[in-house]
């Protein structure tokens, strides 16, 4: 029991979602669609948002050309980009908390898993927060927590509308140890703040988007929209498994199975969100 | 009570209080047996006090899970004077693991939410060993709720290995319970003492976590993981389970350092599941100091203080921007 943790599961449920879709869209002309099998000219792709032509399977795409494809262009101005992880556990388990850190800022060029700031939506202006699925999974340590704690209480000073698009396969970070599950009631109690303000959240779940991500902001929107197809939930599929032993439900934990118990309030595509998101904000008189 | 548990690294006082047992048992008055007798049980005393001084952190989680620790059902018992349970969550049913209800503290009536883990297996499997479901949560939420309207502080016992991972608690939303549990609790308009009393297992631990006041027992652990998950992961086999248990650094050791828990409340001599009375007297202390200390703090404070005191937790570093840079 105690060995099958929802962040375990998370981050399983991670490592499967990473086999589905790596990386988005690699180097080299050609790239084999996670969803179809089928090989997809790469260009294509890039112009249908990284997603597939053949059967809309939604690729991974990464913080920086998520805030590409949903602001207008030119307008994001980072906030916070000075804020750099630390490793406060001095944590290692087969490698150096701070080893891997660097070999992720390297790979990824992010120098954590969030990047936040604001920026113009059809000439709306609003504060956005994304987290990127491939730096450490996604994962939220105290980097993370703090820029997304930020970003909420500009919008809050700002009154400005807020929107978070969650990639995170990996929940709380395990190499933050408890500062990490921490993070979850800082960016929680943030947005509890705002909500009472009266600030407008609108939150946007992707592929994936498990553990204390889940159970912390991403869950929290006045809307919440999801990209389609996207894991999302608490525990991930395997631990669930090895806890209940019962084989699992066909898109059990999809963005579907959540729309269908109640919990999502459109499944949007991503050639649409940048439109949805707009017109939710004309909704709210925001 | 039944006959005492020993813990693998509680071999050597096994075999001392074994000895005096059998010293005892021979009814014998004469001096130098009852000289024996003291000996023996200082002795006792000693090498518990040197085995428990110097817990790894792993002994401490085989500690927090000791079957004969002291759970919430006993505490309800031992440190307050009353419990009326509140059942249910008027949505869909009455979460096991996670109970609510009045109980009486001396002169403070009190709203009580705590993790049950129940103790022989019919009790265990019914609140599924300590794993609250999403009702669970927002039975609290709404018994919460209910306190502020009426303002009775909360006080919230922690001990569970983590949120229940099964298919119902996924098709109810067990990821949104928890987050509007920590967003209700985050701007509560009462006092809010929370206690790790045992086993502090993540999210489903933090959902009843966001307090004036987080507490935890000194043999209790509270982790963004268990140790056991930890090293699945990371090592990739659950054998490397000690190592991640150092690595987390969850015990009472770091946590005050950390800045997450206020207060540690001492276990006597050899862990709160050798005494439980000793380790409720201190408990309840511990409660109706900090109650005092809670009451009368005026609602705007409370939720500002609550809010600072979460909203610094976090490690990092904030690079001066250079001027080459600020300019480029
Ligand atoms: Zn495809």
């Amino acid at each position: 029991m105690s060995s099958t943790t929802p962040e375990f599961a998370a981050a399983a449920a991670a490592a499967e979602g990473v086999k589905r879709a790596k990386r988005g869209v690699p180097e080299g002309l050609w790239q084999r669609c996670p969803g179809c099998q089928a090989v997809i000219f790469r260009k294509q792709a890039e112009e249908l948002l990284s997603v597939c032509p053949e059967c809309e399977h939604h690729w991974y795409v990464s913080a920086t050309d998520r805030i590409e494809q949903v602001l207008d262009s030119g307008t994001f101005e980072e906030w916070d980009g000075e804020l750099m992880p630390t490793d406060p556990l001095q944590f290692a388990d087969k490698k150096a908390y701070a080893e891997r850190l660097v070999a992720e800022q390297k790979r990824t060029g992010l120098r954590d898993a969030a990047l936040t700031g604001c920026g113009m939506i059809r000439a709306r202006r609003v504060a956005i927060g994304v987290t990127d699925s491939a730096f450490i999974m996604g994962s939220m340590g105290s980097v993370v927590g703090e820029r997304l704690a930020r970003l909420i209480e500009r919008a809050a000073d700002q009154n400005l509308p807020l929107i978070v698009i969650s990639g995170s396969g990996g929940g709380a970070r395990m190499h933050e140890g408890i500062l990490s599950l921490m993070q979850m009631a800082k960016v929680t109690a943030a947005l509890a703040r705002y909500h009472e303000m009266g600030g407008l959240f609108i939150s946007v779940l992707t592929n994936p988007t498990m553990g204390g991500v889940a159970a912390s902001f991403a869950s929290l929107g006045d809307l919440i929209f999801a990209e389609p197809k996207a894991l999302i939930g608490f525990a991930g599929p395997r631990t669930i498994k090895a806890t209940i032993r019962i084989e699992l439900p066909d898109g059990f934990q999809t963005s579907e199975f959540l729309l269908e118990h109640g919990f999502v309030d459109r499944i949007v595509p991503r050639s649409r969100l940048k439109s949805e998101i707009a017109r939710a904000i004309d909704y709210c008189g925001k | 009570m039944a006959a005492r548990i020993y813990l693998g690294f509680e071999e050597p006082i096994e075999r001392l209080e074994k000895q005096l047992q059998d010293l005892e048992a021979k009814k014998d008055d004469s001096v130098e047996t009852q000289e024996e007798i003291r000996s023996l049980k200082r002795e006792i005393a000693d090498k518990t006090k040197s085995i428990y001084e110097n817990l790894s952190a792993w002994q401490t989680v085989e500690v927090a899970r000791h079957q004969q620790r002291p759970q919430s059902a006993d505490y309800l018992n031992l440190v307050f004077d009353e419990f009326v349970e509140l059942h249910g969550d008027r949505k869909f049913g009455d979460d096991r693991a996670l109970r609510t209800g009045f109980a009486k503290l001396d002169a403070f009536k009190v709203m009580f939410l705590g993790h049950f883990k129940g103790r022989n297996l019919k009790e265990r499997s019914e609140c599924y060993f300590g794993c609250a479901h999403p009702e669970g949560y927002r039975k609290a939420i709404s018994k919460m709720q209910l306190a502020e309207k009426y303002q009775i502080p909360v006080i919230a016992f922690i001990d569970t290995p983590g949120a229940y991972p099964g298919v119902g608690a996924e098709e109810r939303g067990q990821a949104m319970a928890v987050a509007d549990a920590m967003f209700a609790m985050s701007r509560l308009r009462t006092p809010v003492v929370c206690v790790v009393i045992g086993e502090g297992g993540s999210g489903g631990a933090l959902g009843i976590g966001v307090g004036d006041r987080v507490a935890m027992l000194q043999h209790s652990y509270y982790s963004v993981i268990s140790p056991e998950g930890c090293a699945g992961i990371l090592w990739k086999s659950h054998q490397f389970k000690e190592q991640a248990a150092d690595a987390l650094r969850f015990t009472s050791k770091y946590l005050p350092k950390f800045g997450v828990v206020d207060d540690v409340i001492e276990e006597p001599l050899g862990g709160a599941h050798r005494d439980h009375r000793q380790m409720a007297a201190r408990l309840k202390m511990y409660l109706l100091k900090t109650l005092k200390e809670l009451n009368g703090v005026e609602a705007d404070n409370l939720v500002q203080q609550r809010y600072d005191k979460f909203r610094r937790m976090g490690e990092f570093l904030e690079r001066e921007v250079t001027q080459t840079e600020a300019t480029a």
